[in-house]
């Protein structure tokens, strides 16, 4: 900055509270919605909010939910979610959404207040090491203990949430701190000295990687949350480059939606719980180009019998992605909508051409592994299958302006094998750290960021009680989320596993003394449905849709329906366990020691 | 098991509240080795400060931790002196003895280029300055000469060529 701009920025310079300078700088930073729950430590910030109407407060039930909401929030509409909690049990109950946002590369902003500046280090009251315990779990964190550092260091979380690989960001403003007058400082007055995230593609690299694809015979494109985070350009090239290249697509649990799942080219999620086709594909391929993706277990299985012929590309914001788990051949480091788009740049202006009788055969070897039909399942005329369940809310809510979040366990597999997204930003799921208890805040923040949406949790009955509270925060601000739990009175991820794993030892899986969840729903002023029977579900599952309310839907399922297919911990791509009926390879012991 | 070597890692970073905490938290996150690592502020001016830090590793891991370093916020730049070559590496060290073999102590020490500090008599306290290695090979040589104590500053390195960090 010349001495000439430095005067001019004094000149026009405000001082304000440092309460009014958050303020201040969420509103500069674009921030229409804030996720929070008061204490002690922030009121003066709670007391600037009072007196600005620009900014709409959501108030939650609990810390865990506003990280969860301003996620959801976050991933529905591409900007970063911000939440304002109090000092210890505020900053501690929002460590799991942190960390959840973490795994997954979600942009969240966290203010939370801490104590007075001469007070810390004393174990004050509601004291607690915020950065120290956040540190782990936050992209960067800061503790402002001068006024004069806050309006900076407000902006800079913005910047390194939103940019480079998105992640969550802590700033830690004691009291004192919130009371006394400092200047503000507009975001175009950064002062980061390092962090410079690579965002433009090598363009050797890029020619090396439109060769590697012209010289395939089995290529794939595996895809991952990354091109949902590089936004809609990046959605945009891939399916380019697909149509283009007339290559197969698959993607991971965080990717579902950057490529249309009506397009002949996709072959459905790969890993744990992905197609036969996704898996046998990633495994016989000759070249793998991984968009935005890490590699991650749950998607390679046995690292050392993962794609053993394969050639391998890999695209990441984050150089640190690259030779991580898997030794690339190409590794790629920059913005995947950039990169791609180079791509499909390069391809065009070389005017390659694929192998096209060696993809033909590729294709034809394809249709025979599509067709063993890994997703179907026994129907029944007299209990609800899930997998039926998530098929009947698909068709019924087809065409609608959806947005789907879900729980973990059984059901969000199901969910990510049975609906089918056409766009990005539609689907919101806890894919790294597999949170129970995400999906009913997340629905919440999906709900304030489109209000007139159709917003649906698939939930598990077990899952869901982990953040019911939210509900009354929905009914509060008259969000009308649905609440579709798949209710097969067990934790039915657990049951399954000590199905395969444990001898049918069913220690402590099973959902005892679940409430009645129509009552519940009742309680909370919400509408309660309940289904039992196949012949009834539609209707009930209009009635859900149709009404103004938020819902809580009692779907009463199979209690001991399996998620297959299923490559068992340990187990290679090729070797999976298709259904119920079909003996796979079992489980060896250093399987059983992977989670 | 891939060949394990030994890296010597110079990190540049902003000499904030917390920085150490993050290169330090990094390492045992991630289950990365630390055998030595010195850090002081070396530009008051700019604030910043260089941390030197001794791990070992199959290339692949050293890659990550390479790599993982770059990643965090206040890190201005890191290199590897072991891949890179040409470094020069040096640390401190200070060698109490009990006086018990004072005689044969000091001539044991000549050739290691340690100097005797003064102590006022009951003990001897050596200051060597010197490679790694060297300081190793000092500290046996004392071990049967009454050894009482050993502090390690652990290492400093800087390049040989024209650039800086
Ligand atoms: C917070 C948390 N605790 C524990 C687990 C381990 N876990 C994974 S799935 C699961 C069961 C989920 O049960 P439910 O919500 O009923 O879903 P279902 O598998 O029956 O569809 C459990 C306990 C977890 N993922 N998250
Ligand atoms: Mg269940």
């Amino acid at each position: 900055m010349s001495t000439d701009t430095k005067t001019a920025a004094k000149a026009t310079q405000e001082t304000l509270t440092g309460a009014q300078i958050v303020v201040r700088a969420l509103k500069d930073q674009g921030v229409t919605h804030i996720f929070g729950y008061p204490g002690g430590a922030v009121l003066p910030i709670y007391d600037a909010l009072f007196a600005d109407e620009g900014i709409t407060h959501v108030l939650v039930r609990h810390e865990q939910g506003a990280t969860h909401a301003a996620e959801g929030y976050a991933r529905s509409t591409g900007k970063p979610g911000v939440v304002l909690v109090t000092s210890g049990p505020g900053a501690t109950n929002a460590v799991t959404g942190m960390t959840d946002a973490l795994m997954d590369s979600i942009p969240l902003v966290v203010l939370t207040g801490q104590v007075a500046t001469h007070l810390i280090g004393t174990d004050a009251f509601q004291e607690a090491d915020t950065v120290g315990i956040t540190r782990a779990c936050t992209k960067h964190n800061w503790l402002v203990k001068d006024v004069n550092d806050l309006a900076h260091t407000l902006h800079e979380a913005f910047y390194i949430a939103t940019s480079g690989r998105p992640g969550p960001v802590v700033v830690d403003i004691p009291k004192d701190v919130q009371f006394k007058p400092g200047p503000y400082l507009r975001p175009n007055e950064l002062r980061l000295r390092s962090y410079r995230p690579k965002t433009d593609p090598d363009v050797e690299a890029i020619n090396k990687a439109v060769e590697m694809m012209a010289a395939a015979k089995r290529p794939v494109l595996y895809t991952g949350g990354g091109i949902i985070n590089a936004g809609p350009t990046a959605s945009k090239a891939l399916r380019e480059l697909a149509a283009l290249t007339g290559f197969p697509v698959t993607s991971t649990l965080m990717g579902l939606g950057a490529f249309p799942a009506s397009s002949p080219q996709w072959l459905g999620m790969l890993g744990m719980h992905g197609t036969y086709e996704a898996n046998n594909v990633m495994h016989d391929c000759d070249l793998m180009i991984c968009l935005g993706a890490r590699f991650d277990d749950r998607c390679t299985g046995r690292i050392d019998a993962f794609s053993p012929g394969s050639k391998k590309i890999h695209l990441d914001i984050d150089a640190s992605q690259i030779n991580k788990v898997i030794r690339v051949d190409l590794g790629i480091v920059a913005d995947a909508g950039k990169a791609i788009g180079a791509m499909v740049a390069a391809w065009k202006a070389q005017n390659k051409k694929v192998d096209a009788p060696a993809l033909k055969d590729w294709w034809t070897q394809i249709e025979t592994w599509r067709a063993k039909n890994s997703l179907a399942y026994r129907p029944s005329k007299t209990t609800i299958k899930p997998q039926y369940a998530l098929d009947r809310l698909y068709e019924l809510t087809r065409g609608r302006d959806l947005y789907i979040t879900t729980e973990v366990g059984q059901h969000q597999m199901w969910a990510a094998q049975r609906l089918k997204f056409e766009e990005p930003h539609r689907w919101m799921t806890s894919g790294g750290l597999g949170t129970m208890g995400y999906g009913l805040p997340a629905a919440v923040g999906v709900q304030v960021a489109h209000p007139d949406a159709l917003v649906i949790d698939v939930a598990g009955e077990a899952s869901v009680q982990m953040t019911m509270q939210e509900m009354s925060t929905a009914v509060q601000y008259n969000l009308p989320i649905k609440i579709f739990i798949l209710n097969n009175e067990y934790m039915g991820m657990v049951r399954q596993w000590q199905q395969l794993l444990h001898g049918g030892r069913y220690s402590h899986s099973y959902s005892e003394a679940l409430p009645d969840f129509v009552k519940m729903a009742e309680a909370f002023g919400c509408l309660g449905l309940r289904a039992t029977t196949p012949d009834e579900l539609d209707g009930k599952i209009l009635e859900m849709i149709n009404s103004k309310k938020a819902v809580l839907f009692d779907c009463r399922v199979d209690k001991t329906e399996n998620c297959y297919p299923m490559i068992p911990s340990g187990a290679a791509h090729n070797e999976m366990i298709l259904s119920d009926a079909g003996d796979g390879p079992g489980v060896s012991e250093e399987g059983k020691m992977l989670v | 098991m891939a060949d394990i070597k030994r890296h010597i890692l110079t990190v540049q970073v902003d000499n904030e509240a917390g920085v150490l905490a993050r290169v330090v938290g990094l390492f045992s996150a991630r289950g990365y080795n630390i055998e030595s690592l010195t850090v002081a502020e070396t530009d008051a001016a700019q604030h910043t400060s260089r941390i030197t830090i001794v791990t070992s590793g199959t290339p692949a891991v050293v890659e990550q931790i390479e790599a993982q370093l770059r990643r965090l916020v206040p890190v201005h730049g890191v290199v590897n002196w072991t891949s890179a070559k040409g470094g020069i590496e040096r640390e401190m060290a200070l060698v109490k003895l009990d006086g018990g073999k004072r005689d044969a102590a000091l001539k044991a020490a000549e050739p290691f280029k340690a100097r005797a500090l003064e102590t006022g008599g009951k003990t001897l306290v050596f200051e060597i300055m010197d490679a790694p290695g060297q300081i190793d090979a000092f500290i046996a040589a004392m071990r049967p000469l009454g050894l009482l104590d050993v502090s390690r500053t652990g290492v400093a390195a800087i390049s040989r060529d024209a650039d800086a960090v």
